[in-house]
């Protein structure tokens, strides 16, 4: 299999952490610390109508009334919400129109990533190799959108948050919040009051969405938060899938990233949302530093026979803090989770989804791979539930857990709710132990350790990989890899 | 070929072998028997590399190279390979997907080119069809859900396929019926060839009859008590164990 041979060469050829590098941009920030007054700079800076700072600020003030929550199977120090950025930005004048306005500096960085964001690179690519558009978001904003014009064509718009506010209140008015309240929960709140930027994606009806659409995201100030803000509506008979990619420099401080994600669903659409996450995940031996990912992502299947789908492959972050849920309202819609939680050293992760079942044959599907090395803990905590109404609701959840080493834990933690008799809900789960046994067999055939570790975990995820868009998945077997480097021997 | 000189191993604290010397000239098969605990897997595992197998002293030599200081697969790419008594399950990976990969990883190591796969097909659905093996098997989960004659035939199949110089063979006759042991039978003897060199650990006779060996050893409580021609299995299936090896004690 090339992509082990290729694995193992990347993982020889890398740091720890491939994208643990910083860039020196001038940037702009506001003053340390959260205020009404930062609510107000960071909407005065993009030049927001009242009604959306009337909305960040209504979002601030039930901010302070709310607690941090603690529920979550995950310890850290208590974060100082005044020590920190809230917004940070390449200095630039005015937002870069195209490409070549943007900074050599930001573009060597994406590059760095391996990011096709100039188009001519991603046309001149391999005949016949599908051409994504990307919303590249460094820091606080969104630096470049590519392949806009093609999208409008089919009526498709694909733009940042901030331009959406100024290019499309109608529709950010509409659903903004309508999937996550402002208040739905701390982070959530918090994002509402001081979002920076994030995407924007509205897919008119009936109209298939001709390109893969991504958003690449990369912390890169000192000290500042990301909490970028991406909203996707899929009207009438829409469909797109989407993808998003995060890294972050290697700091000793850790950083705070608190997303929200909105999905709308009319009848008939269908979204296919995928993560591949590789925030820094703080430094393998000590444990210092690294981001504490504390997201909302939560899609709203309001259309009948509507259907989303979620896949996110996590390997970075110090914590992660994340359940993409599904609210099955539509008849007939149905809501897909599957995921793959890498974690290794010092990282902690306690993710997993939501199926709520509000409306009849309602259907969900669950499958959650957790792998653990190092000293890191894994919890799955998931809810299945169904609502009086959601008569001949299904349910199929499949958790499997991997232990690599001593010092790692695993736990699952599903919660199951059936308030109508008419409702299948199944639930299997495993926990096994990467055995000696196994890695013996594989090197007695040939294979040296670390090539046996990677051959044998991508058998374990396999299921979930097969449903990312095919080049990512390639990707994503090879991060799978690099994260858990010398987790064996 | 296989040069085995006052092998000494052990596991744990416990010693287990107390000085084995063989030696199996390339061309020939040599059976070992012995009664359960007598040490046979552990000398499989030793000429293997298995982690927890230690050896306290004596040597080990493939066509003259030390195979004991090199690591588990720097032996498989050398030519050594064990097939084994209970065959893992590599859940997720498709049986050609892994054998791919091993090749394609020994002949790096060896310096050779990658297989293409267009070559890798053929030769696969050629073996698979001697061994009797449903070619869409090949793309299930390795071993996952075979049933105990299967995953043995799977293990002749690997070994078709890696085309190794030696060859050992822990009691692959265990879980076999009749008809499955004839097949894995010719496919071990397949292999046959002047260059090439097996050792066969088994507790029986029957496969013997199968695979015809060149010498027989018997190997108790540490150490090889006896060798002699193929005679030396009937003699033992015929007496058993205790006489022979309380007589060499």
């Amino acid at each position: 299999m090339a992509a082990v041979k290729e694995t193992v060469e990347t993982v020889a050829a890398l740091e720890k952490y491939e994208h643990g590098f910083t860039t020196d941009i001038e940037q702009e920030f506001a003053p340390k610390g959260l205020s009404e007054d930062i609510v107000r700079f960071i909407s005065a800076k993009k030049d927001e109508p009242q009604w959306m700072l009337d909305w960040r600020l209504e979002a601030y003030r039930r901010w302070l009334e709310l607690e941090e929550p603690t529920w979550a199977k995950v310890n850290f120090p208590k974060i100082d919400y005044q020590d920190s950025y809230y917004y940070a930005a390449p200095s630039t004048k005015e937002g870069p129109k195209s490409l070549d306005e943007v900074d050599p500096e930001i573009l060597a960085v994406y590059a760095k990533l391996g990011i096709p964001l100039k188009e001519q690179e991603v046309l001149a690519g391999v005949e016949g190799a599908p051409r994504y558009a990307v919303d590249a978001v460094f820091d606080s904003v969104s630096v470049v959108t590519t392949f806009k014009k093609e999208l409008a064509a089919v009526g498709v718009i694909f733009c940042s948050m901030s331009e959406a506010v100024r290019e499309h209140p109608e529709l950010v008015r509409q659903y903004l919040g309508s999937v996550v309240p402002t208040s739905d929960n701390y982070f959530a709140c918090l994002n509402s009051a001081v979002f920076s930027d994030g995407s924007f994606v509205y897919i008119p009806p009936g109209v298939r969405c001709p390109m893969e659409l991504s958003t690449y995201f990369r912390i890169n100030a000192k000290d500042s938060g990301q909490f970028e803000r991406t909203l996707i509506i899929a009207d009438k008979g829409a469909y797109v899938s989407y993808l998003e990619g995060c890294t972050a420099p290697m700091r000793d401080e850790n950083q705070l990233h608190a997303a929200v994600v909105e999905l709308v669903l009319l009848d008939d659409a269908e979204i296919k949302y995928s993560t591949v996450q590789n925030w820094y995940p703080g430094d393998p031996e000590t444990g210092k530093g690294g981001i504490y990912n504390f997201v909302t992502k939560r899609a709203d299947c309001r259309g009948d026979r509507s259907k989303v789908s979620w896949t996110q492959v996590e390997t970075g972050s110090a914590i992660t803090w994340k359940y993409p849920s599904c609210v099955l309202r539509g008849e007939g819609s149905s809501g897909e989770f599957y995921s793959i939680a890498v974690t290794n050293g010092h990282q902690q992760a306690d993710t997993g989804t939501k199926m709520i079942h509000l409306g009849a044959n309602t259907r969900s599907r669950i499958v959650a791979k957790g792998i653990s090395a190092g000293k890191s803990t894994s919890t799955y905590r998931g809810l299945v539930s169904a609502h009086p109404k959601a008569k001949g609701a299904r349910n199929f959840t499949q958790c499997d857990s991997l232990l690599i080493g001593k010092d790692c834990a695993a736990h699952t933690v599903p919660y199951i709710e059936a308030r109508n008799g008419q409702s299948v809900f199944e639930h299997e789960a495993t926990t096994t132990r990467l055995s000696d046994d196994q890695l013996f067999y594989c090197q007695q055939r040939g294979l040296n350790q670390e090539e046996a570790v990677a051959l044998l975990v991508n058998g374990f995820v396999k299921d979930v990989l097969q449903q990312l868009p095919m080049e990512f998945a390639v990707e994503a077997q090879k991060l799978v890899a690099i994260s858990l480097e010398g987790s064996v021997g | 070929m296989l040069s085995i000189k006052n092998l000494h191993a052990r596991v744990e604290d416990k010693p287990i072998l107390k000085g084995v010397t063989l030696d199996v000239p390339a061309g020939e098969v040599h059976a070992i028997m012995g009664p359960n605990g007598a040490g046979k897997s552990t000398l499989s595992y030793v000429l293997t590399g298995r982690d927890g197998y230690e050896v306290t002293e004596g040597s080990a030599t493939l066509n003259g190279e030390d195979v004991l200081s090199l690591e588990p697969n720097e032996r498989a790419a050398k030519g050594l390979f064990l097939s084994f008594q209970y065959p893992l399950e590599i859940p997720g990976v498709p049986a050609l997907t892994f054998i791919r990969t091993a090749l394609n990883a020994q002949r790096r190591a060896r310096g050779e080119d990658e297989i293409a796969a267009p070559a890798f097909l053929k030769l696969a659905k050629e073996k698979a069809a001697a061994l009797k093996i449903d070619f869409e098997m090949l793309k299930r989960g390795l071993n996952v859900g075979f049933s105990g004659g299967e995953k043995k035939r799977m293990e002749i199949f690997q070994m078709s396929m890696l085309s190794p110089k030696f060859l050992i063979l822990d009691e692959t006759d265990s879980g076999l019926d009749i008809d499955a042991l004839k097949i894995v039978s010719e496919g071990v003897n397949a292999l046959r060839s002047p260059e090439r060199g097996m050792l066969v650990i088994t507790h029986y006779q029957r496969l013997l009859d199968h695979i015809k060996p060149d010498k027989v050893h018997v190997l108790a409580a540490g150490r090889i008590v006896a060798s002699g021609g193929p005679e030396l299995a009937l003699q033992l299936e015929a007496e058993g164990y205790d006489r022979i090896v309380g007589a060499a004690a």
